[in-house]
């Protein structure tokens, strides 16, 4: 099990697909994820990283806060969040995840805290057909009808759906698509809706009703991983261009010795007859 | 311009159509990509645009509404549809309307728009 992510919900967009498809997306931004803290099973019992995510400001977070991150080496952090990972997955402290944690097509499943409505009436909150229009109902059309029997039992039974306060509380939405990602922007694209208002934290994680990918990146894709794939591959390029560039003077030179040569030949053997046929085509 | 739009802006530029301008009352002419089996071909939609709406963002769309064979049928758009191959404007209309929606109660003669004959093209070409 590796860990999910905390992103930010920007809002929704739509992608126009080269097949002429049309896909709804929400679109999801890593704000500086690092890894804050570990928990490990000697320690505490259970293994998990602690991330953060966004920005805060130093003064406005608490001195304890302040003593926890400064002892993680990380700027302040807006949100924070523990993701249960197995014991080789944990991520070291202060390690940034980027956006190639996921990949297009992948599923995963996004929780969030939904958009609070208040204190609704029993059809809103739970479907309920409501009342009649007519046929002698006044006033009541939008109340719920019977909660109950009769002197026997004389209650009404615990977690009775009625009128209350509904949203903003912890909604989970199993297997969304994931689209598109977008690593240096830090964006993650999901097809369809994911709960809560823009702008509100929302947590990913890898679809747990669906097999896990083989090709997802243990144990997070993380930006000094990155860094050093493109570190490598430019010392690559470099020595590959070093190398390009060693055998050119070789090859340079080579030919220079040659026509050299070839010159030398020819002022040696100014009235032979094969030689100037030789040295003119030596320095063609 | 915060980050959905820039976006929806980078894909408007990168769809890269060619948009003509054209508003409610134009008879205009779509040609749509339609996939059958596995050739793609593309169908010529011709009718009035009765409503545009969305401006020029990502999500506009507009409505073209026609008489096919004495029913009246209305085809609503995506403007940056990539299964739009082209759009054509074949006559302006005046019209004193942005929605045409009253076209949808009239037959015949009273369904008539008049040619906007002092049409002026935009000064720049995208509409």
């Amino acid at each position: 099990m590796r860990s999910g992510v905390i992103a930010k919900k920007l809002g929704m967009t739509r992608l126009f697909l080269e097949d002429g498809r049309q896909v709804p997306v929400t679109v999801l931004h890593l704000d500086n994820l690092q890894v804050v803290a570990q928990r490990t099973a000697e320690r505490d019992g259970y293994s998990a990283v602690q991330l953060g995510a966004g920005t805060a400001k130093a003064k406005r977070v608490s001195a304890p806060m302040r003593g926890h991150f400064a002892a993680a080496n990380v700027a302040p952090k807006r949100k924070m969040a523990e993701f249960r990972v197995s014991a080789d997955n944990l991520i070291g402290v202060g390690e940034e995840i980027t956006a190639d944690h996921y990949f297009a097509g992948q599923f995963v499943d996004i929780a969030g805290t939904s958009i609070g409505k208040g204190f609704q009436g029993a059809m809103k909150r739970h479907n309920f057909g409501g009342l009649r229009a007519s046929h002698g109902v006044s006033v009541s059309h939008r109340s719920h009808g019977s909660t109950g029997q009769c002197q026997d039992p004389g209650k009404v039974f615990k977690g009775k759906k009625m009128a209350g306060h509904m949203g903003a509380a912890r909604v989970t939405t199993q297997n969304l698509q994931v689209v598109r990602t977008d690593a240096d922007r830090g964006l993650i694209m999901v097809k369809g809706a994911v709960p809560g208002s823009k702008g509100g934290w929302v947590t990913i994680k890898d679809a747990v009703k669906k097999p896990v990918p083989d090709n997802v990146i243990l144990p997070a894709a993380l930006r000094s991983a990155a860094e050093e794939a493109k570190r490598a591959a430019e010392a690559a390029a470099a020595a590959a261009a070093a190398e390009e560039e060693a055998a050119r003077q070789a090859a340079l030179a080579e030919e220079q010795a040659a026509i050299e040569a070839a010159e030398a030949e020819a002022a040696a053997a100014p009235k032979g007859d094969a030689a100037p046929e030789g040295g003119e085509t030596n320095e063609s | 311009m915060n980050l959905i739009e820039q976006l929806e802006a980078e894909q408007i530029a990168e769809l890269g159509k060619a948009i003509p301008d054209f508003r409610a009352g134009d008879t205009i002419r779509v040609g749509y990509k339609v996939t059958e089996g596995t050739r793609t071909r593309v169908q010529a939609y011709e009718g009035i645009c009765i409503s545009r709406k969305g401006g020029s963002t990502l999500a506009a769309s507009f409505t073209v509404r026609k008489i096919s064979f004495g029913e009246g049928v209305e085809r609503m758009f995506p403007l940056y549809s990539t299964n739009i191959d082209s759009i054509e404007v074949v006559r302006r209309g005046r019209v004193r309307r942005a929605k045409l929606y009253y076209l949808r109660d009239r037959r015949g003669k009273s369904a008539r728009i008049a040619e906007n004959v002092h049409y002026k093209p935009l000064s720049d070409t995208k509409a």
